[in-house]
């Protein structure tokens, strides 16, 4: 077996294993630390140095053990911490997280890194806890491996060295049981063992496997590195001393007994109480029977079972349709058996969609970290409180949605908090409030950065907007004003900043949300502060749509674009000399862009006032696309025109009607570029912004 | 296990041999490699792309695959482009891509070997020379081989999108 087929394995877990240090060490107390937590980031940076120390990496092997050492002290509380101690500890995850990266792109990593890092470590531990302890921390050479010694004498216990000898780098005794582990694996884990220290004897019971080991390493370090061949439930480990002192040398057959019995995992901490210990990693047991219960599955097969049940469900309507069309089907039996099909095949869907759907805690975990630095950086005061961590939303998308929030929450933190000193002059407690808020609303994700600060400047906005060539009038409304900031190349910080203010970066958080099918808007009010909201699809792989016929062709619009829809009077039809049209709904003028002009349909209804005006938002801009039908409403499996074509202008994707043909599905903001830059007169032909209201008032 | 030898002896024997699939166009014959086809389908059920070249005549959906149809009669400006019964869309894998090119009529698979295969003519095709791999001699028969991924990826095509837009 060649271990390199366990590496990824290794590196996810390794992943997931420093975002959970990390997140326990942000919220640590550092005043009155709590003891599980001290102890789950202990057993992180352990699990992660045994799987480093299995494979060979030992950059990080080095610095999780000094890491490893220096957390054991602290739990033990004999390291007082301190914020400055923690933030060291940060330091050290994300240079553990760097060579982790390395490792992983088969590299090397920075060694200057390394050593900086490690002597980091090595000073604090030196600094903190005085020369004796410093240097056993510093000093402490990773785990000794000594050639395996298979021995296959049935009682060596008396020869063994009794357990109460080992010094507490040397080596304590050990019985790894292996139950019911395949052969080869099991070949792979004595092997494993052997490496990790010396192995004194090895029984066989039937299923059970037992190893008694002599390790310089702790009961847990064992496990983890097993834990990347065999299942936590296949092992147990088991220290022969001071946890079970009747059961060191001479007494064998009650140790076994005991195991039996009760088939507890390790005990790891000899000064602990036993029962108590037990207690503590048998809920830790529990916790780790239900991780098995999950399994790692790249996304492009799950890409590939939602390919298939689109297909599925794309072959079943055709069934539906052809049963519904035929005129000597009439057999009870295969209606029932098309509907069954039909209902299972739906939930196929949901089910199979739901697989891909992640918990926004997956991009809020990486906040707390951003803020503790961003606010320490600014010298601001923040506390970051993060909503509706487990709603959820498509994986394709949460990888999407980290880069623009970051950039808000960026934003929020530099422009949006004051300085405490500032909040307190406004009668404001010193500590800012960052909210970051997940909900579900309809077949939408809700996103909010919600900051307490001093909220936007609308006088500021509009005088930058006036000196940056922007067309602005003093009469705008708010939310007018707020979308300039969207604007390319627009700032109002004062002085460009570490943090923002290049102006940079709205525009692209725009660009990116609207990518997504999207969009963002900003609530903010003077003095209180901003609200960003921004709103995207639950997933981009289905769409709720509304069929439209235009000529003999069908299309599809989002129904999440689509406002209403109504047939024209001419009385509210207005043409403008640029070749606009214009239709009045109720208090508003909207541009007018004909589906049949913007996409060359033949044989559609060019009278506006028999055709259909439906009117959609895109990008902010609202106007009202004619159509000559409106057909129904429809979920879709959306398919990538780009796969094998290319883009279309005005059309963002296609999908696969009932009938086995392909319809487009128009892209709403697309389509009103599309129809500006098609419109009859070429002098007005360049895109502008609709204009003003009040010169079309009929007077 | 004999057999299975022969045949191999045969295969090296006409090293160089290759299977093309013969197809026409207006009075022309031409040839593909057979490597490149996925399959034959008829020609149905495409749905139209606005703003598009008149050649690409819409995409098509291939088992859920949506692949867009080209009508190489239209694009070299041949005399006729009927759709009819005989009509089909060859449906070809290049460059990762999957694309049908509509014909008036698939003939047959042929083998040509090495000297079958004579350089390609200075002038006197519908297709541009740019994208004939050469000329395939058989008996009576001239046909046509088509560089086919040359030309599908070509920029004149429109299908695929040039690198940085």
């Amino acid at each position: 077996m060649d271990i390199t087929e366990f590496y990824d394995t290794f590196f996810e877990e390794a992943d997931e294993l420093l975002a959970e240090m990390e997140s326990h060490l942000l919220e640590l107390d550092v005043d009155n630390p709590d003891v599980e937590r001290l102890n789950a980031i202990f057993r992180a940076a352990h699990s992660i140095k045994g799987g480093a120390g299995t494979f060979g990496f030992e950059a990080l092997q080095r610095t999780t053990h000094l890491l490893e050492n220096l957390l054991d002290y602290t739990r033990r509380g004999e390291l007082a911490l301190r914020r400055d101690i923690v933030d060291t500890f940060l330091e050290a995850k994300d240079m553990l997280n760097d060579q982790l990266d390395a490792y992983r792109q088969g590299g090397e990593p920075d060694p200057e890194a390394l050593e900086r890092i490690c002597e980091t470590l090595r000073r604090l531990a030196l600094e903190e806890l005085g020369e004796d302890a410093g240097a056993e921390v510093a000093g402490a050479a990773p785990a000794a491996s000594a050639s395996p010694e298979p021995a296959a004498d049935p009682a060596p216990a008396e020869a063994a060295p009794s357990a109460g000898e080992g010094t507490p780098d040397g080596g304590a005794r050990f019985q790894v049981t292996l139950i019911g582990v395949a052969d080869k694996d099991r070949d792979l884990l004595i092997e494993e063992l052997a490496q990790l220290g010396d192995i004194e004897d090895q029984q066989v019971d039937g299923e059970r496997h037992r190893v008694v080991l002599t390790s310089s390493l702790s009961g847990d370090d064992i496990e983890a590195v097993m834990c990347f061949i065999a299942e936590p439930e296949q092992l147990e480990v088991r220290a022969l001393d001071a946890a079970a002192p009747a059961a060191a040398s001479e007494s064998k057959p009650e140790v076994k007994a005991e195991a039996e019995a009760v088939p507890a995992p390790a005990a790891t901490k000899p000064a602990a109480p036993a029962k108590a210990e037990a207690a503590a990693k048998s809920s830790d047991a529990a916790k780790k029977g239900g991780e098995s219960t999950s399994i790692r599955v790249p996304v492009s097969k799950v890409d590939q079972i939602i390919n298939l049940v689109g297909e599925l469900i794309i072959t079943q309507s055709m069934l539906n349709q052809v049963a519904e069309d035929s005129e000597t089907v009439n057999d009870g039996a295969l209606v029932t058996g098309l509907n069954l099909l039909q209902r299972t095949a739906r939930d196929l869907q949901e089910a199979v969609m739901s697989v891909r759907m992640v918990p926004m805690d997956y991009v809020f975990s990486r906040f707390p970290r951003l803020v503790r630095d961003l606010a320490g950086k600014l010298g601001k005061d923040v506390e970051l409180i993060t909503e509706g961590k487990s709603t959820e939303l498509d994986k394709g998308l949460t990888e999407r949605i980290i880069d623009p929030l970051t950039h808000l929450v960026r934003n929020s933190l530099d422009h949006g908090i004051e300085t405490p000193d500032r909040r307190e002059a406004a009668g404001k407690p010193r500590t800012g409030r960052l909210t970051l808020s997940a909900q579900h609303q309809g077949g939408n994700i809700l996103i909010e950065v919600i900051d307490d600060g001093g909220g936007l400047n609308r006088d500021k906005i509009l005088e930058k907007a006036r000196s940056s060539g922007l067309s602005v009038s003093d009469s705008m409304s708010d939310d007018e004003v707020w979308q300039l900031i969207f604007a390319p190349g627009f700032s109002t910080a004062d002085a460009v900043s570490d943090v923002s203010g290049r102006g940079v970066g709205m525009d692209v958080v725009k660009r990116n949300i609207q990518a997504m099918g999207g969009h963002v808007e900003i609530l903010s009010t003077p003095g209180q502060g901003t609200t960003t909201r921004i709103v995207l699809p639950l997933t981009l792989a289905i769409l709720d749509g509304m069929s439209i016929k235009v000529g003999e062709e069908m299309f599809i619009l989002p129904v999440s674009a689509v406002i209403e829809s109504l047939q024209p009077r001419a009385d509210d039809l207005y043409s403008m000399a640029g070749g606009d049209v214009l239709l009045k709904v109720r208090e508003d003028y909207l541009p007018v862009v004909a589906v049949h002009h913007a996409l060359d349909v033949a044989d559609a209804i060019t009278d506006p006032t028999r055709a259909i005006a439906v009117i959609v938002q895109g990008e902010g801009r609202r106007y009202a696309l004619l159509v000559d039908q409106l057909v129904g409403q429809q979920q879709v499996v959306v398919k990538n025109l780009e796969t094998n074509y290319r883009k279309v202008p005005g059309v963002s994707a296609a999908t696969i009607l009932g009938d086995g043909s392909v319809a487009l599905i128009l892209d709403v903001a697309d389509m009103h570029r599309l129809g500006q830059s098609k419109k009859e007169n070429p002098v007005f032909g360049a895109p502008t912004r609709a204009r003003p209201v009040e010169e079309v008032e009929p007077s | 296990m004999s057999q299975a030898t022969a045949l191999q002896t045969a295969a090296a024997v006409e090293a160089g041999s290759q299977e093309f699939l013969v197809f026409s166009l207006g009075d022309e014959e031409y040839a593909i490699d057979i490597l490149k086809v996925q399959e034959i389908r008829g020609y149905e059920n495409v749905t139209r792309i606005a703003n598009a070249p008149d050649f690409i005549k819409g995409v098509a959906n291939l088992r859920g695959v949506i692949v867009p149809i080209v009508d190489l009669r239209i694009k070299f400006r041949l005399e006729r482009a009927d759709y009819d019964d005989q009509t089909v869309v060859i449906v070809v894998n290049i460059a990762d891509r999957v694309v049908g090119i509509v014909v008036d009529r698939v003939s047959d698979v042929m083998t040509l070997t090495a000297e079958q295969r004579k350089p390609a003519p200075e002038f006197g095709l519908s297709l541009p020379l740019d994208y004939i791999s050469g000329l395939g001699n058989l008996d009576e028969r001239m046909l046509v081989l088509v560089d086919i991924e040359k030309m599908l990826t070509s920029e004149e095509m429109a299908l695929v999108e040039e690198a940085g837009e």
